[in-house]
């Protein structure tokens, strides 16, 4: 059995067996949870279906949030992609879109995987179901990358925090980002500890970032921070198939989010009493949906 | 814990504590409620529930748990509107309750043949729940195992009279947690019991049979 205590524990394990972190995931809750490989796989490909279904439903042109401050989003972005591609080609585009769609989805109290919450929920989707429909990855290979995410998630939440009002906003987009670009970098072909280098270095992109949530709503900013957190999953895994590699073990950045997560006042931990919550503007907003 | 843990629950957004989680405090009203016909709720949310409840659907989302829904049901959305079909009379309204959780619901149900009750209960994060008081008695309980809740009169030998007909009818049951609380020395006291096992049909009515137990209800895993 695994202990989910350390990434590398993860990583060691799946090298001395010449497996991916995903195989070694897969076989090991299988065990804890004494059900079938097939069975543990099917839940997880079914998760993968509601994945795409919340991106598709968030994307809707009349998608408006239940407190009426957001709304849109989703459909803004993709409309974008589709004409023109913008700044950053069509396939980031889009799949920015798809992040928001997914965080759009959650906001107007649509069916989503939280992954790993429902405030970071756009992340995962966004970078799997555009593999899946704009680079015609096998739908195999990417629900088995979402046990590697979901492993080194385990880990995250035992060694530091998952949870906004724990570790802040670090916790919630930084881990999904964190989770999504280790399975990128396994569906990219890389090795474990290029999976272990991926998360180290997508928690370093976002190390410190507060949970301010204006009116204590899952909308601003999570939903735009879905679309940068899907960003840096990318570059982070990007930058190790190019061949660079954390300088920072992921373990050693995973104990330092833990400790800045401590540090961080209760203002900025999902109270929304700092921040962006606390702004003139996020307080008018606040009394305009409650009054 | 494990990766679905991590990568889920499956549910309607959008929040885990209040909106997930409400929908599971709903669910353990419902099993109180037990297929009864259900006229009215009134319920109280405090802290930030009473803050945010319009904005996270806290309100939809705790009517449809006590209707029956659960955290990934779509139909979580027209709760209001399911609600009115079905007769059910219901109000919100904000207090503070001293000392309770941030997130904590009260809700009161009045039924058709008579009964009523009232379940006191906080969402604690990541969709977890804690159940803190059934019909104004202390309790504690998370709603993961089923639940064996027994009113009963303070007097000695009740809970060993207990567990000792749930250990030799019933070997294989095996108790994971339990708690009391009485309200004086005499006077009303809850069994709050949870139990690994799926518990079997006749263990509610043969605990009701024991001496100076007024009532026990079990609640299944929410």
């Amino acid at each position: 059995m695994l202990k989910y205590e350390s990434i590398q524990e993860l990583v060691l394990e799946a090298e001395k067996r010449d497996i991916k972190i995903s195989q070694l995931v897969l076989e090991d809750q299988a065990r804890c949870m004494e059900k079938s490989e097939r069975e543990i796989y099917e839940k997880m490909e079914e998760s993968f279906q509601i994945m795409r279904e919340s991106v598709k439903a968030g994307m809707d042109k009349n998608q408006r949030s239940t407190s009426g401050l957001t709304g849109g989003e989703g459909f803004l972005m993709n409309e974008y992609a589709r004409n023109n591609g913008g700044l950053s080609g069509s396939f980031m585009t889009k799949a920015i879109a798809r992040a928001l769609s997914a965080s759009c989805c959650n906001a107007s109290m649509g069916k989503i995987v939280a992954a790993p919450t429902a405030g970071s929920c756009g992340i995962l989707p966004g970078c799997l179901v555009s593999l899946y429909e704009d680079k015609e990855y096998d739908v195999k290979d990417i629900v088995m990358s979402m046990f590697t995410a979901a492993g080194f998630g385990m880990v995250i939440a035992s060694r530091a925090s998952i949870a906004g009002a724990q570790g802040g906003c670090q916790a919630e987009c930084g881990s999904a980002a964190a989770m999504a670009a280790a399975s990128l970098v396994e569906l990219g072909g890389g090795s474990p500890s290029q999976c272990a280098d991926a998360l180290a270095i997508a928690i370093s992109s976002q190390m410190g970032l507060v949970c301010d949530p204006v009116a204590g709503l899952v909308e601003i900013p999570c939903i735009k921070r879905n679309a940068s957190g899907l960003m840096i999953a990318f570059s982070s895994a990007d930058m190790v198939l190019a061949g660079l590699d954390a300088k920072i073990p992921a373990d050693e950045c995973l104990d330092a989010m833990a400790e800045v997560g401590d540090s961080l006042p209760k203002s900025l931990k999902e109270t929304a009493k700092g921040g962006l919550a606390a702004t003139p503007t996020g307080k008018k907003l606040r009394d305009q949906v409650f009054g | 814990m494990n990766v679905f843990d991590i990568i889920g629950p499956v549910m309607i957004g959008p929040s885990s504590s209040h909106t997930a989680g409400a929908v599971r405090l709903g669910n353990v009203v419902n099993k109180l409620i037990d297929d009864r016909k259900l006229n009215k709720v009134e319920i109280i949310f405090s802290g930030s529930f009473a803050q945010t409840y319009k904005g996270h659907g806290t309100d939809k989302a705790l009517l449809a748990g006590i209707m029956g829904y659960k955290s990934y049901s779509p139909e979580i959305r027209d709760a209001l509107t399911i609600a009115d079909e079905r007769g059910i009379n219901y109000s919100f309204t904000k207090e503070n309750i001293k000392d309770a959780h941030p997130n904590t619901a009260v809700v009161r149900f009045y039924l058709e043949d008579g009964t009523e009750g009232t379940m006191q209960g906080a969402s604690i994060g990541g969709g977890n729940i804690l159940v803190n008081q059934i019909n104004g008695m202390n309790v504690e309980f998370n709603g993961d195992n089923n639940t064996i809740l027994v009113m009963h009169e303070d007097k000695p030998g009740v809970i060993a009279n207990v567990t000792h007909m749930m250990h030799f009818e019933h070997e294989d049951l095996n108790i994971s947690n339990f708690h009391l609380s009485r309200q004086e020395k005499g006077g009303d006291a809850i069994m709050t019991i949870e139990i690994d096992n799926q518990p079997p049909e006749e263990l509610v009515d043969e605990i009701r049979g024991i001496e100076h137990v007024k009532n026990a209800i079990l609640i299944r895993r929410v």
